[in-house]
């Protein structure tokens, strides 16, 4: 009796937390859903529901400005994550050779600007580019966002700098190697899954971010969040969604990616232990 | 010992290092012999890793000059010197397998495939790991990756081996099954030993020579027996191994009074009426009937250590530690009796400076 009755509460208690746990689910994901369902609607008006179709999708992919706003967006996560990437490694080796003071201001320093409002850091941009009179353009879009991504960077490569065995790289010296390719052989592949990390999560910020770009890129150029928004300005069109669709999927992924790294390389390792 | 006749490998000249205000090494001078086992022996911030990395190329002396077979090589950058070194943490390259490990400096000296295969797998079997090539660091124990970091080493056949306390992080059992494989290879290879440790055992079991440091400052060189037996200064006697350190007044040639009794001892040379440091191992104080005794008092402590019995014994005002397969409960009454061979007379510290320093030593140690 007192058996079923401990089962009993023991449900209940399941109930109550899977039911709980999928509140929070629909609260964060009802929007995004409710788009990603719309870009499939063949109905212009989002109040009923006309149909399955990929029209928008195919439409999407002939709209020139739209394809040309993705080449934007795409090269400048490109080129802004492998640059910021290279920064922030050799950034990561000075400031682990720093002293303690310094190396504790420099991290503090490289660490406000992911704090800061992200509006703030777009209009001090702005005006930076103003005052030095820099044309705005894809240029400028670019050097914003190698410039955001840069902390980021540190982020992701200094706690496995930490980890770092430099005996490691003195073994090498000792066994006959020059400095550089001691750090290339020895010290790189140790810091590997941080620069990759560091790299996806750059390249994540940089396809995500509106507002910064938005006060950097000046007339003319578009990048895929900057269109969106001049074009429901504008009323918005089914197009827009199977857009934000795209990039909500391309975004996930690439988390996914990220997060992905450190659970793959413990795996690996537990492999070569047996 | 032979080495002493023969032509120095390794020179240090005048070395003196300091990180910041903090003076390291003070005008040191040391000649490694060829085929030597040369232990760097002293407590932690001695200097003695300061020195192995000066040897290696990893420091620059602020002053002084190391001299490599007749080659001044003070500047040179470790990766052009003919040592090698193992690290205290090992320090494998934990994304490459054993067999790459230990190639890795044969590859860049560009010596051919079939040579390094031939020389890892000899490497291998001289430290009792065959077939391990293909394994990964991880997935061995720490006494294997110690050999491991050895075989790397050695398989470059450098003229000399810097070893810093590669024996620190493995248990105490397989600590002593490695010095004796490291004696072993030390006479395989037929190469110079430069080892550092803090371990005093560890260096009376394996060294030909024993450099004993502290603050900076060579204490005594000599051979394990010889620093064991005739310690210079009270830190080298307190340093290695136990012993009773006490306070004496030397009255002339061979007879020296100790806490108010005189002993004959067999020194000379020290003057008369000299105060100066006695040293009595505990080993060497032997228990008798009062009556029988040079001096006598009573057991205080007693503790049964497997070997021996280690006692303390108050008399004359002193705490004698004795170390005896025989034993006396606490409270009995007993004579002490030293042989005069036993009884190793030093010279009380030059000045109040060096007095400071030794103490402080022996209090960090103690």
């Amino acid at each position: 009796m007192i058996k079923t009755g401990y089962r009993l509460l023991k449900l209940y208690r399941k109930t109550i937390r899977n039911f709980y746990i999928g509140l929070i689910f629909v609260f964060l994901y009802a929007p995004i859903v409710t788009l990603i369902i719309l870009s499939f609607n063949d109905s212009r008006t989002r109040a009923k529901w006309g149909g399955f179709t990929f029209k928008w999708y195919s439409s999407l992919f002939r709209n020139e400005e739209i394809m040309a706003a993705l080449f934007n967006t795409l090269s400048i996560a490109l080129i802004s994550a492998s640059v910021a990437t290279l920064i922030g490694t050799i950034a990561c080796v000075a400031i682990m050779r720093m002293k303690k003071t310094s190396r504790t201001v420099v991290i503090g320093v490289t660490n406000i600007p992911m704090l800061n409002a992200e509006i703030v850091t777009g209009i001090s941009l702005m005006l930076l580019f103003i005052s030095l009179g820099i044309r705005f353009g894809y240029g400028t879009i670019l050097l914003a966002h190698i410039t955001f991504n840069i902390p980021y960077v540190i982020l992701c490569i200094l706690p496995k700098m930490r980890q770092l065995n430099l005996s490691t790289y003195e073994a090498a010296l000792d066994l006959g190697a020059g400095p550089l390719y001691s750090f290339y052989k020895v010290v790189l592949p140790d810091l590997m899954p941080g620069i990759v990390a560091g790299f996806l999560l750059a390249f994540t910020m940089s396809l995500d971010d509106f507002i910064i770009t938005h006060f950097t890129k000046g007339p003319g150029i578009d990048t895929l969040s900057t269109k969106i928004y001049s074009e429901v300005k504008k009323g918005i069109k089914p197009e827009m969604y199977a857009l934000s669709t795209i990039i909500f999927i391309s975004v996930l992924v690439l988390l996914w990616l990220v997060n992905r790294i450190p659970a793959k390389e413990a795996v690996q390792k537990k492999s070569e232990k047996h | 010992m032979d080495f002493f006749k023969t032509k120095p490998l390794i020179n240090l000249e005048n070395i003196s290092k300091s990180f910041g205000n903090q003076l390291i090494i003070d005008e040191l001078d040391l000649k490694i012999h060829e085929n030597e086992f040369i232990t760097l022996l002293g407590p932690s911030g001695c200097g003695k890793t300061t020195i192995l990395r000066i040897i290696g190329g990893f420091e620059t002396p602020d002053k002084g000059r190391v001299i490599f077979d007749n080659t001044d090589i003070t500047h040179l950058p470790p990766n052009k010197r003919q040592l090698n070194t193992v690290f205290q943490k090992y320090a494998l390259f934990s994304h490459m397998n054993i067999g790459d490990n230990i190639a890795f400096g044969l590859k860049i000296k560009n010596k051919s495939k079939d040579y390094i295969k031939d020389k890892v797998s000899y490497a291998l079997k001289l430290v009792n790991l065959d077939g391990f090539e293909k394994r990964m660091p991880d997935s061995l124990s720490g006494g294997q990756q110690q050999r491991i970091a050895i075989a790397r080493a050695i398989v470059n056949e450098p003229k000399v081996l810097l070893l810093d306390e590669p024996l620190g992080a493995l248990d105490l059992k397989l600590r002593q099954e490695m010095q004796y494989e490291l004696i072993r290879l030390k006479n395989d290879l037929g190469i110079t030993f430069i080892y550092v440790t803090h371990d005093q055992e560890e260096a009376l079991t394996m060294s030909d020579t024993i450099v004993i440091m502290n603050q900076g400052y060579i204490q005594q060189i000599g051979t394990p027996e010889g620093i064991y037996n005739e310690p210079e200064n009270a830190f080298v006697a307190d340093f290695i191994g136990e012993s009773n350190i006490i306070d004496a007044m030397m009255i002339e040639d061979r007879l020296v009074e100790i806490l108010g009794t005189r002993f004959t001892c067999v020194d000379t040379g020290f003057g008369k009426k000299t105060p100066v440091d006695v040293v009595i191992r505990p080993e060497d104080v032997v228990l008798c009937d009062p009556a029988e005794g040079i001096i006598s008092g009573a057991v205080s402590h007693l503790i049964f250590k497997g070997v021996h019995y280690e006692m303390e014994v108050t008399a004359c005002g002193f705490e004698w530690l004795v170390h005896s397969t025989g034993m006396f409960p606490v409270g009995t009454p007993v004579g002490i009796k030293v042989d005069p061979f036993n009884i190793q007379i030093m010279n009380k510290p030059e000045s109040e400076d060096e007095q400071a320093v030794s103490l402080e030593a022996l209090e960090e140690n103690s």
